[in-house]
């Protein structure tokens, strides 16, 4: 079992595709001679030729409206968007497209497109290079949207993505690219719509999904050792949502706390938080509470420490559910 | 294809080659005369020049300090000029102290032309702050680096101008890569529907991170606005009296109600794309040895010579400028401390936001926490 980086977990797995489907197509700015700015693509262009894994003109919409067509005429193109801030030139053709084709003819006309984002913060960037946007895909119906938090997921997830034939919005966690880890060909992995419980435990959920992940199994080694046990559960995908895998948790701990980089308002955790509270209320020892960057722009670099959802931060939430005190004790609603 | 296509300015004294490409001054510093430009350049006295050729070293000079800054860890990232500063340079010197830039983010020596601070050319790139500067005091606004949005901003500004009745115009740079984005395309047929005073200065740098301008256009890219209705010219971005002569033109003609003019300035990225580029990667050493030999600041100190210009005196005067911009740089880029955590509430909206508020108050009583009693600067709330 070779050990890969969670970026080179990807560039295998891309391989792969291209290997066993003809089909498939690398589309993207920078991806060909220069690898892509985050190296995700290096020596693909070299391996299957400029023909299959295409530098494209800088333009977003161009990409994957062009996708779009290429996938009409029979291929699979797998897009990569060089950075989170940028898919938003592109933010039409997929929400009023892509998303809608399938829906539109009836479901004649099948959309097997898979749109890699580097996503996230934490990497000591420049502005629109560390957002979170995945929740506006998750609330456009016709788009499935993944994302990975270690290099086994990353390789199998991104192929299993291509060979879906549904739309895919691919989110990786890039301050993770280079967390390292054992990758195998599993035969028979979890579907591509699965959560997976991280790290077993019995007082507290913590659910979370990419670049957190880490941080919530941090938080949780270091709440053990306070003698409060955390449940980490890696969502995996954004839509749909395995609510299944949550509730069985959460019926279980009484206790849920939701964690994730993006702005809270209107933000994945509200929906879990809103499922949960629907399915299970009855399980609830405590309100759930969302530990999230906050409701403003993605601050300049020096401050963003404080924007990002961290161990401290991720724990102060634990104490809100176990109703120990925390920052917010005495706080009137 | 001639590149000079509005007839005002079409001269048949021009040979082909002339039209396709406007030089004043040879690479190796010979001054050409030029019917069409010449008269842009009337009041360009041997004194002007020592100006231009001292603004050239200074901007190449705050580009060596800023790339060693990165390097020192005391910027995350810095994206050079090195190569390209003739064309800032000329076009910036151009502008009347009204006229409007909009920029990407590689224009660092056009804010320095425009009076930017020094301490506030590095802000963005320190990772203190989004804005870097106040646009309405320097009249550029804060630098883009989503591709090619800034050109419709400009056509708006100018927009604004032209209704208000004044003859402030605007001027937009973008790069090659920008001109594929739909914006540019759009600010393009806006400019041109409304004849907006605004001119559109395309720094054709020949690469956009590692895509030649090939994979952009199989045109060239001043043989596109034409088909918008924009008149084009086609210069040699590494000559700056070739790029002054050329933007003053432009801006002559949006002021008097002429509309767009869209500018290719041809030039070279001699640097990475940013510090954080590999470009050994994707192009060749002998490109960039073909480019180092038109080098913009060479081309201006010939020409300084062959006038007899370029003395002692000059040459201490700028080294001393030079010298006092870099240790203002470094010193000023030392100081910028980050902001209290507490400001990246701040400016979100322009009127108090109660959801903002809130979480304001709360990640106050979360800071307070890990602060000795009475420290926190939100105590009590
Ligand atoms: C919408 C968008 N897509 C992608 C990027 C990433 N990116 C930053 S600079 C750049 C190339 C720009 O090339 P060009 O317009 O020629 O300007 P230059 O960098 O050469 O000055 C790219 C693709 C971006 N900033 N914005
Ligand atoms: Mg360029």
């Amino acid at each position: 079992m070779p050990t890969l980086t969670l970026a080179k977990a990807i560039t295998a797995g891309l391989r792969r595709s291209l290997d066993s489907d003809d089909r498939v197509l690398l589309l993207g700015e920078d991806i060909g001679a220069l690898g892509g700015v985050f190296r995700v693509t290096d020596g693909l262009q070299r391996d299957f030729g400029a023909d299959r894994v295409m530098d494209m003109p800088l333009a977003e919409s161009g990409i994957i409206g062009t996708a779009i067509g290429l996938a009409m005429a029979g291929y699979r193109p797998v897009c990569e968007i060089q950075f989170d801030g940028f898919i938003y030139p592109a933010f039409d053709q997929i929400v009023s497209q892509l998303a809608k084709m399938h829906y539109r003819t009836g479901g004649t006309v099948r959309m097997p497109i898979t749109i890699r984002v580097p996503y996230g913060g934490g990497i000591g960037a420049v502005e629109h290079h560390s957002e979170s946007p995945e929740a506006y895909f998750a609330h456009t119906a016709g788009l499935r949207v993944v994302t990975c938090s270690n290099p086994q997921d990353a390789h199998t997830m991104i192929q299993q993505s291509i060979a879906c034939d549904d739309p895919v919005m691919f989110f990786e966690p890039k301050r993770r690219y280079w967390t390292k880890g054992e990758v195998a060909d599993v035969a028979d992995p979890p579907g591509l719509g699965r959560a997976r419980i991280v790290l077993p435990g019995i007082d507290v959920t913590v659910v979370t999904y990419g670049p957190l992940v880490a941080t919530a199994l941090e938080a949780a080694a270091a709440a053990s050792a306070d003698g409060v046990s955390i449940e980490v559960i890696d969502l995996r995908s954004l839509s749909p949502i395995d609510f299944d895998t949550v509730t069985d948790s959460v019926r279980r701990t009484g206790r849920l706390v939701i964690t994730h980089e993006a702005q809270q308002s209107g933000g994945l955790g509200a929906e879990i938080a809103a499922v949960v509270t629907e399915r299970c209320f009855d399980a609830l020892r405590a309100a759930p509470v969302r530990v999230t960057g906050f409701d403003i722009p993605y601050p300049a670099a020096s401050v963003e420490e404080h924007f990002l959802p961290d161990l401290d931060r991720l724990l102060d939430g634990v104490d809100r559910v176990l109703d120990r005190a925390n920052s917010l004790s005495g706080w009137t609603a | 294809m001639s590149t000079i296509v509005t007839r005002p300015h079409r001269s048949d004294d021009l040979s082909d080659a002339e039209r396709d490409f406007v030089q004043l001054v040879t690479p190796d510093g010979q001054r050409r005369p030029h019917p069409v430009f010449d008269p842009f350049l009337a009041d360009v006295t041997p004194a002007l020049i020592a100006d231009l050729y001292e603004d050239l070293l200074v901007v190449r000079r705050i580009d060596a300090e800023a790339t060693a800054l990165q390097r020192q860890g005391e910027l995350g990232l810095w994206p050079p000029v090195l190569g390209q500063e003739a064309a800032q340079v000329g076009s910036a010197h151009a502008l009347r102290s009204d006229d409007f830039a909009f920029t990407s983010y590689r224009e660092s020596a056009v804010a320095y032309c425009r009076g930017v601070k020094v301490a506030d050319l590095l802000r963005i790139w320190r990772g203190t702050s989004h804005g870097a500067w106040d646009p309405y005091e320097v009249k550029i606004a804060v630098p883009a680096i989503v591709i090619g949005v800034q050109t419709l901003h400009a056509t708006g500004y100018a927009l604004g101008c032209q209704k208000k009745g004044s003859d402030t115009v605007a001027i937009t740079y973008f790069g090659d890569g920008a001109t594929s984005q739909g914006d540019v395309n759009e600010a393009m047929v806006f400019a041109a529907s409304f004849r907006a005073p605004v001119v559109f200065f395309c720094q054709n740098n020949q690469w956009a991170i590692s895509e030649p301008v090939g994979l952009q256009s199989h045109t060239r890219l001043s043989d596109r606005a034409p088909g918008f209705g924009i008149p084009s010219l086609r210069i040699d971005g590494n000559d700056v009296l070739a790029v002054l002569a050329a933007t003053r033109m432009a801006l002559d003609r949006a002021r008097g109600g002429g509309g767009p003019t869209f500018i290719e300035a041809v030039t070279y990225r001699m640097g990475p794309h940013t510090t954080s580029d590999d470009p050994t990667r994707y192009r060749d050493k002998a490109e960039l040895e073909t480019w180092a030999r038109r080098d913009p600041i060479d081309r201006i100190a010939a020409h300084l010579d062959s006038l007899g210009e370029l003395t002692d005196a000059l040459r201490a005067r700028v080294t001393a400028t030079c010298d006092a911009v870099a240790a203002d740089l470094r010193a000023a880029c030392l100081a910028l401390d980050p902001p209290h955590p507490l400001t990246m509430f701040d400016n979100v909206y322009a009127h108090p936001h109660s959801g903002i508020d809130r979480q304001r108050s709360q990640f106050a009583a979360y800071l307070a926490m890990f602060e000795q009693p009475g420290t926190s600067p939100e105590a009590g709330a």
